[in-house]
């Protein structure tokens, strides 16, 4: 994937179809439709930009993950109906530094800043929010949710660039970019049937998300392992741009290992199974890797909490699998798993099923049987349920498992997103070693490793893409007119 | 797949890829005639990725009511399927419409279901079969309707009946005798309502009950009416419905409202005129400017305008969430509604002339072919669907009052 830098001067004698597009005088390219690439298009076509925006996916398929979004993270001042009450700036940061560990950071204080326009923005723009269904009870104080989820806000904004007359290509990719000093003079397109193109361009905006979708790029940080990761989201994040970036000289932010990962079903597709092949049973009974072993504190902390966290717990466990394994009254307390489970009427017969040691599960669920200390059971709160003088412990709503039948889920890494990206300034621009490239700007998924190097926030990928396209969106517009 | 391919720890074998969503095969024990299988098991695949997803719950009522719900009986669908408004917008904000692998397509399902019932439960079954596209068979309805109104006018006012202006106080009459309309039309409706009443009763012991369903009282009968009267669930749950096309809109329902309250309007004018006639003997036809011209003219227009506009969205929408049956039986019924009133009020400007006669045939005919059809056609829709949202009103009573239902709002993630 190397590429040597191109210079504006030797197109001529690159391998590149010449063939214009209808209409190849671009103000800005965008590089990806997902909600930080329309936002950032809706914003330049707002302030006059002519406009290209390429995606990847076919029409159908459009949007990246943010079709499997369902709400964002913004700072309001009140309850509106659609949240149940204020959500300071103030607030919104400790919480982030409380995931990040990272203390007052700059381009996290801007987006934050940049969140508190954003509900009545969307809503502008056609995105429309799901009330209450019962009562201001199940609303979130700090997160919007979108009507419909992810893919319906996507709609929006497609209807929006059409009404702003924005041409959108499907199954078109920005595979290179065209550099001449300090400037970008275009983009190199893959079109839909094969064909590339070079498309001359007074500004880009790379959102073209993460890499999470390349299994190879990630084996060179997790080896033989990445192999047995699961792609929740869409195919098309295989990390073309940010890796020509990169080998232009762009800066990288954060852990090129970083990925977010949670549990997902073993027996899911193995990319685009979005939400549903999540499973919520793990802190309801235990977990054991091939081997029948138990490896970390299924109880840790409520169960929102701890989501997250065991998509990396799998990935670091051989064959990157792993088993859930509960009895009947647990498993009418979470919301109905997608697959089956493997039922079994003994722990031997389980064992079995799911090729794991008879003696080695038989032993784990009898030292786990012996370490629960007895409680009151409450799975809403953390409750007094816990072991004793075993390791790992499981710290609440521990339970032995004796109430045949055993219901068992077979468990994967599923990767959501990576958190390595590219620097950015305040101004959404790509930072670079060495000579500056003044008008590549990048947004979404590519610039959240500046604000959220590590961690996880509810709706917050949202946020950023949405801050962060349309300050790239705006700012790639002025320099595109200037 | 199970997982990505290669040189992966391979998943034991009975891990392998099963079909999505066959946690509740459907039980033959429990299964309904009305349902095929193929249909039921696809629906409870369908039904089973939406409820672990519940991305759309804030669309209809139909989310919600899976929501209530772990597995899905041949009677969970009925329901759901004619709680289903064939919106659509849940089609286009689902992430996994084909091409996806789940190929999620709800509307589609719910119509297929729907159509399934509404001729499942009709009766006799035959009729119903004969109608299922409803065009050669309500075509030769039509002719048969229109040679029994004509040969009733010959028989009563001979050869020139059809040709000869008749005007003044009981001019229709000198055509075609009022009893010959009356009685018909009162026993079709009471037949009517009788056979199409008998499917829904089935179709509401098939959905089954609970105790706490049966403990409600009447204020979710109410509230079923007024979601009915007022088409809440055509609005996509706030800005309007993906219908035509990908774009929230209320044309649909605006053009239901008027179908509906044009046929509501002409039920006056109709009962307005039984009125006049019996009770103040003052024989039709009646002024222009007079309570059932107006009603009857009011409802023709709004009928006709309304019509034409579902229909013309119907050709615009999109086929792929359309079920092709059902697409036939809407139309169908469309026509026969259209029919019905062009030549109404056809009648009402051409009454005065020549034309009278010949215009009447034609609109006791089409008149008689709707009767005839109607509980075997698009029509019920009205009551099963009532039917369904009174259920679902039950059901969220019962859950409000006796919290029969686990229910938990996702964290936002």
């Amino acid at each position: 994937m190397a590429h040597r830098p191109l210079r504006g001067h030797d197109l001529a004698q690159r391998n590149v179809l010449m063939r214009p597009l209808p209409a190849a005088d671009y103000d800005v390219v965008v590089a990806g439709g997902g909600n930080a690439g329309l936002c950032a298009a809706i914003i330049a076509a707002e302030a006059g930009a002519r406009v290209l925006l390429a995606e990847r996916a076919t029409e159908a398929s459009r949007s990246g993950n943010t079709r499997h979004t369902r709400n964002i993270r913004d700072s309001h001042p009140a309850a509106d109906g659609f949240v149940s009450g204020p959500y300071p700036e103030a607030e919104f940061l400790a919480d982030l530094e409380s995931v990040t560990g990272v203390k007052n950071g700059e381009l996290a204080r801007l987006v934050i800043a940049e969140s508190v326009s954003l509900a009545s923005w969307m809503h502008g723009h056609g995105v429309a929010w799901q009330p209450p269904l019962r009562g201001t009870l199940g609303l979130s104080r700090t997160n919007h949710f979108f009507l419909g989820g992810g893919k319906a806000l996507a709609n929006a904004y497609y209807r929006e660039l059409r009404r702003l007359g924005v041409e959108v290509r499907y199954e078109t990719s920005v595979i290179d970019v065209v550099l001449d000093g300090g400037t970008c003079l275009g983009v190199v397109l893959a079109l839909r049937d094969g064909a590339r193109v070079t498309v001359p361009c007074r500004a880009l905006v790379v959102a073209a998300g993460g890499f999470e979708a390349n299994l190879d790029w990630l084996a060179e940080y997790w080896g033989p392992r990445a192999k047995g990761f699961v792609v929740r989201g869409t195919p098309h994040n295989d990390g073309t741009l940010l890796r020509v970036l990169l080998d232009r000289g762009a800066r990288a932010v954060g852990d090129p290992k970083g990925v977010h990962a949670i549990a997902v079903d073993a027996r899911g597709p193995s990319v685009d199974g979005g939400i549903v092949t999540r499973l919520d049973t793990i802190p309801l009974g235990i977990v054991v890797d091939r081997n029948g072993r138990r490896f970390y504190d299924e109880g840790e902390d409520l169960w929102p909490k701890r989501y997250a966290i065991w998509g990396r717990l799998i990935a670091e466990r051989p064959g990157q699998l792993a088993y859930s394994i509960v009895d009947g009254p647990a498993l009418e307390r979470v919301i109905a798993p997608l697959y089956p489970p493997i039922e079994a009427r003994s722990i031997d017969e389980l064992a079995e099923r799911i090729g794991v040691d008879r003696a080695a599960l038989r032993k784990t669920i009898d030292a786990f049987g012996r370490a629960v200390v007895p409680g009151h059971y409450d799975p809403d709160r953390l409750d007094s349920c816990r072991t004793e003088g075993i390791s790992p412990p499981k710290s609440h709503w521990a339970r032995r498992l004796e109430a045949p039948p055993y219901f068992c889920f077979p468990l994967r890494p599923g990767i959501t997103f990576t958190y390595m990206g590219v620097m950015v300034d305040r101004d959404a621009r790509v930072q670079w070693h060495g000579e500056p490239v003044s008008n590549i700007y990048a947004a979404g998924e590519v610039v959240s490793g500046n604000i959220l190097p590590t961690g996880y926030l509810a709706g917050l990928g949202l946020t950023i893409g949405s801050a962060f396209g349309r300050i790239a969106g705006r700012q790639a517009a002025r320099h595109a007119r200037t | 797949m199970p997982g990505p391919d290669g040189a992966v720890p391979p998943v034991p074998t009975d891990l392998a890829w099963r079909t999505v969503g066959s946690a509740t095969p459907g039980d033959p024990s429990v299964r309904l005639p009305v349902l095929e299988m193929d249909l039921l098991r696809d629906a409870q695949r369908q039904l089973e990725i939406c409820n672990a997803c519940r991305y759309c719950e804030g669309i209809c009522a139909v989310f919600p009511a899976i929501e209530r719900r772990r597995a899905f009986q041949a009677g969970d669908v009925l329901l759901l399927a004619n709680l289903c408004h064939d919106c659509r917008t849940c089609y286009y904000v689902c992430p996994f419409t084909p091409p996806h692998q789940f190929e999620i397509n709800i509307p589609r399902m719910m119509s297929r279901v729907r159509e399934a019932t509404y001729r499942g439960y009709a009766w006799p079954r035959w009729l119903a079969q004969f109608l299922v596209d409803q065009g050669p068979g309500l075509a030769l309805i039509l002719l048969f309707s229109l040679a029994v109104a004509v040969a009733a006018s010959f028989l009563w006012a001979g050869p020139t009946a059809l040709t000869s202006a008749r005007t003044g106080p009981g001019a229709f009459y000198t055509v075609f005798p009022w009893l010959w309309m009356f009685v018909p039309a009162t026993l079709l409706t009471v037949v009517g309502f009788a056979v199409a009443g008998l499917g829904v009763l089935h179709f509401w012991r098939d959905v089954g009950s609970s105790s706490a369903v049966r403990a409600a009282g009447a204020r979710p009968l109410l509230g079923a009416i007024g979601d009915a009267l007022t088409l809440r669930y055509l609005d996509g749950g706030g800005p309007g419905c993906d219908y035509p096309e990908e774009s929230p809109s209320r044309a649909r329902k605006w053009a239901h409202h008027l179908v509906f309250w044009g046929f509501a309007a002409a039920f006056v004018s109709t009962t307005l005129a039984f009125v006049q006639q019996e009770i103040f003997g003052v024989l039709p036809p009646y002024p222009y400017a007079s309570a059932p011209v107006l009603f009857g003219a009011a409802g023709g227009i709004a009928m006709i305008g309304g019509g034409i506009a579902l229909w013309a969205l119907k050709l615009r929408s999109e086929r792929a969430p359309a079920s092709l049956v059902m697409f036939a039986k809407d139309q169908a019924f469309i026509a026969l509604l259209l029919l019905v009133n062009v030549t109404g009020m056809a009648l009402l400007l051409l009454r005065d002339t020549p034309g009278m006669g010949i215009m009447l045939n034609l609109h006791l005919a089409a008149v008689l072919g709707f009767y005839l059809t109607a509980p075997y056609g698009k029509l019920v829709h009205a009551l099963y669907r009532t039917g369904a949202l009174f259920r679902d009103r039950l059901e969220r009573h019962a859950e409000l009052t006796v919290g029969t239902a686990v229910w938990t709002r996702s964290a936002p993630r």
